[in-house]
């Protein structure tokens, strides 16, 4: 047990590779717990961006600018009623929200947060993601059928077909990416995540930025896909609330209903680090070939000791402008102990980057660059969930033909032409 | 519940649950004869989907409910159910002096109470044979533009949100607040103002009105260009918008529809220009008209509405005269035996009132022609052959108050 522990340590591989069985083990539950607590964020940060967008304050009340809401919201869900309906299909609907839930955290054993910071590194890793995340949408329709109702039943029909047609043309986009990997000297491209941001890397290119402007073309062409893939706004018909109430979900609630809106946000931050890795360089930090110094490398590894230094920063302005009432001490102090949290952070993540900050393979220098690779590609990602709030704050909910005609009328020509020409041009180059 | 017996495994193989609706809906779904035909060509060998659209639904508005007859997503047609919010206003009129009427009116339409008040007071002013004095009638014409707008706002907001667009519903209730402050000010009621009285105005205006009146004007025309940003040019506003609800001039002039609706259609029909009362004959103001009659020629003309609404606020509050705000009305209001039918231009279209008096202190009748009402009528011909996302487009539209609708 200790051998296996310590075996791993200082390896290159990921832990899958290296068939060690107890370190994947950990990553899985390290993963699952990050993903369960960026959805906890996320679900914060959400209300209360949404909130400022749309001048009101949001959760004000559970904690100090409402930290604690998420908290107290998770609670209020596990402890209400277990409902179901008495007409609906026992069995599918206790297992609906679970297909859902699983496909959406199965799609992380594949998500490269750095080069041996996955599960593991399968060599179909992209086909397998994109094959688990579909699976979600069997949730949706399980759930709809068994809740034997008309709103969720047609909710769970528009999904379904939403997502089918969504996923073709998001396929055509992903495949002119991995295309854009075989142009090295052997010609061979891959389907491994990891070798995907290797190969940008070899390359000294994001595939954002290559064969300008096609690789920009088949991303917008994900970004979109993704967005309906989701089920967000403005492609939320499935749970369309004005049309159709809540739609798939309207006949569940407490923990189960939980669990649909657990996997929706798991799946937002699985398919965003579909686009990350494929168009925006994975863990890469901006400019690692132009700006390629070591002193470069050490100010890039301030940045996430900064970050929370920063958010430490607007804690503690948060504090001191709270209202100096009698009635706000407990709220003041929870807000200086959340900042004195993120400085401690901070802090610490400053200290590992000066002491890692050599290039040799001490235990502190590995540590200093798995920080740094989990830090960009998490920022990274973190542009794309502030993109799906910025979506659903501006725009109408599109209409259930107009979806299906954008998806196979327009995305899918441009997006197979995006790839013949991309296919063209990568022989032309060669 | 009782558990699925043969009959209903039978109908949820055929496609058709009638579990959601009890057997009193049934009788009034088969009463109500629809009229409905079948589709010329089915996508699927399934029967139609009936589906009851509220009345808790967060679309219709209030209580409306609406029963939709459904061939997958298409609308084969629908049936309106009304009165889930029937308080029987004109019949409480006819226990209730003129005077004591008037709150009441504002119980209506209570998103543009001060244009009820208008029309019910000029309707009394008319049967009595008395006019308001010039300055009440400035005072009527600010306060019921100020409504008009509130109503447009409130309006845009929830139809925003009917199709998707959830910002602009915060942005059109913060600018509201402008709006009911002014009244608030004057009254001391938001809502429900009770602002005017028989023969004039219960109150002068207060210290800084005019001032006030003139900071929202210069307020709220860039606030109206705000919503417009996120809306007119909006791709996804303009699909969910275009050729959709589309009433022509004639279906619209037979079903009785009128205000905006109407005018959407091509149809310049205004009672502020048509008959004029009030003061609206002494305001330069313009009347906007659509061309296609369907839901963004609607959302046009209340756009335009809003900033010819401003037009004439300003000339009112700048033309203001002195002189007293109450005319010569008796104490006891006692109206000679006769009828009266008046009505007025009301945010959501003519706001009629037709009063039988007895020669009592209390209304013999009184019947209310309510816009919403008349105008709900032809959400059938306007959604027939859409889709379900188009009827709550639709619902929005026609910018009904279920208040008004229900009485």
């Amino acid at each position: 047990m200790l051998n296996q522990f310590t075996s791993y340590l200082g390896s290159n591989l990921t832990p899958g590779t290296a068939n060690n069985q107890l370190w994947a083990l950990m990553y899985v539950l390290i993963i699952f717990a990050g993903v369960s607590v960026a959805v906890i964020c996320m679900n914060w940060i959400e209300r209360k961006a949404l909130a400022h967008f749309q001048v009101r304050l949001g959760p004000m009340r559970v904690g100090p600018h409402g930290l604690l809401q998420p908290i107290a919201d998770a609670l209020k869900l596990m402890l209400k009623e277990d409902i179901i309906p008495a007409e609906a299909d026992q069995f599918v609907f206790w297992v609906a929200p679970l297909i859902g839930l699983l496909a959406s955290f199965t799609v992380y054993t594949v998500i490269p947060f750095g080069p041996s910071q996955a599960v593991s590194d399968m060599n179909i890793g992209i086909l397998f993601m994109l094959g688990v995340s579909s699976l979600g949408v069997l949730g949706i329709v399980v759930a709809g059928w068994a809740s034997n109702s008309h709103y969720p039943l047609i909710g769970a029909l528009r999904s379904s077909a939403q997502m089918v047609s969504y996923e073709v043309a998001m396929g055509l986009a992903i495949v002119s990416a991995i295309l854009m990997t075989s142009m090295n000297a052997s010609g061979t491209g891959t389907l491994s995540m990891i070798e995907i941001v290797r190969a940008q890397q070899q390359q000294h290119v994001w595939f954002l930025f290559k064969f300008f402007p096609l690789g920009l073309i088949a991303f917008a062409i994900f970004a979109i896909a993704m967005v309906a893939e989701t089920n967000r706004a403005p492609f939320d018909l499935a749970e369309a609330e004005s049309e159709l109430t809540a739609g798939f979900h309207t006949e569940y609630s407490g923990l189960r209903w939980s669990l649909f809106m657990l996997a929706e946000y798991a799946a937002m931050i699985a398919v965003s680090s579909i686009a990350v890795t494929l168009w925006l360089g994975g863990w890469m930090r901006p400019f690692p070939n132009l700006l390629s110094a070591p002193a470069w490398d050490f100010i890039f590894s301030l940045f996430p000791g900064l970050t929370f230094g920063g958010l430490a920063a607007i804690a503690l302005i948060g504090t001191a402008r709270m209202p100096a009432h009698s009635f706000f001490k407990i709220q003041r102090i929870g807000l200086a102990v959340f900042a004195a949290l993120l400085g401690f952070i901070a802090l610490l993540l400053l200290v590992i980057a000066v002491a890692g900050r050599s290039a040799d393979t001490s235990l502190a220098a590995r540590f200093n660059q798995g920080i740094g690779y989990v830090y960009w590609f998490v920022l990274k990602i973190a542009v794309f969930m502030y993109l799906f709030i910025w979506y659903r704050a501006t725009w109408p909910r599109y209409r259930f033909d107009q979806l299906m005609r954008i998806g196979w009328k327009v995305m899918l020509p441009i997006s197979l032409g995006v790839l013949m020409v991309t296919a063209i041009v990568g022989v032309l180059v060669k | 519940m009782s558990s699925p017996t043969k009959d209903s495994t039978k109908e949820i193989a055929n496609g058709v649950s009638s579990r959601g609706l009890s057997s009193l809906d049934r009788a009034s779904l088969d009463q109500a004869n629809l009229d409905l035909e079948t589709p010329e060509k089915p996508y699927l060998d399934s029967n139609e989907l009936i589906i009851n659209m509220g009345p808790q639904h967060p679309a219709t508005h209030g209580v409306l409910r609406v029963i939709l007859k459904l061939d997958g997503e298409k609308v084969l047609g629908t049936e309106c159910v009304i009165g889930y919010l029937h308080r029987g206003v004109e019949k409480i009129a006819e226990n209730r002096t003129y005077t004591m009427f008037n709150p009441y009116v504002d119980r209506m339409d209570y998103v543009a109470a001060v244009s009820n008040g208008l029309g019910y007071c000029e309707a009394v002013e008319k049967l009595l044979n008395v006019e308001a004095p010039a300055r009440a009638k400035y005072i009527r014409v600010i306060l019921t533009e100020l409504n008009r707008i509130a109503s447009h706002q409130l309006w845009l907001g929830t139809h925003a949100l009917d199709i998707g667009a959830m910002t602009p519903l915060f942005y059109t209730f913060r600018d509201r607040e402008e709006i009911l402050k002014i009244f608030e000010r004057y009254c001391g009621a938001r809502l429900t103002t009770h602002a005017f009285r028989i023969g004039g105005c219960q109150y002068e205006t207060y210290a800084g009105f005019e001032k006030e009146v003139k900071n929202f004007l210069a307020f709220f025309p860039p606030k109206i260009d705000e919503y417009e940003a996120l809306l007119t040019g909006n791709r996804i506003w303009i699909e969910r918008t275009k050729n959709v609800g589309v009433i022509s001039a004639a279906d619209a002039i037979a079903l009785g529809v009128t205000g905006p609706v109407l005018r959407a259609s091509g149809v310049k029909w205004d009672l502020r220009k048509a008959q004029p009362y009030a003061a609206y004959s002494e305001f330069d103001f313009e009347i906007p008209v659509g061309e296609n009659g369907d839901t963004y020629d609607r959302y046009m003309v209340r756009m335009v509405e809003m900033r010819q609404s401003l037009r004439i606020i300003e000339q009112a509050v700048n033309g203001i005269p002195e002189g007293p705000i109450m005319g010569k009305v008796p104490k006891v209001i006692k109206p000679p035996v006769g009828e009266i039918y008046h009505s007025i231009e009301a945010p959501k279209g003519e706001l009629g009132y037709f009063i039988v008096s007895d020669g009592s202190t209390q209304p013999y009748r009184i019947r209310v022609r309510p816009p919403s009402f008349v105008n709900l009528q032809a959400l059938d011909i306007m959604v027939r052959g859409l889709l379900v996302a188009d009827v709550v487009a639709v619902i929005g539209t026609l910018d009904i108050v279920l208040g008004e609708v229900d009485r």
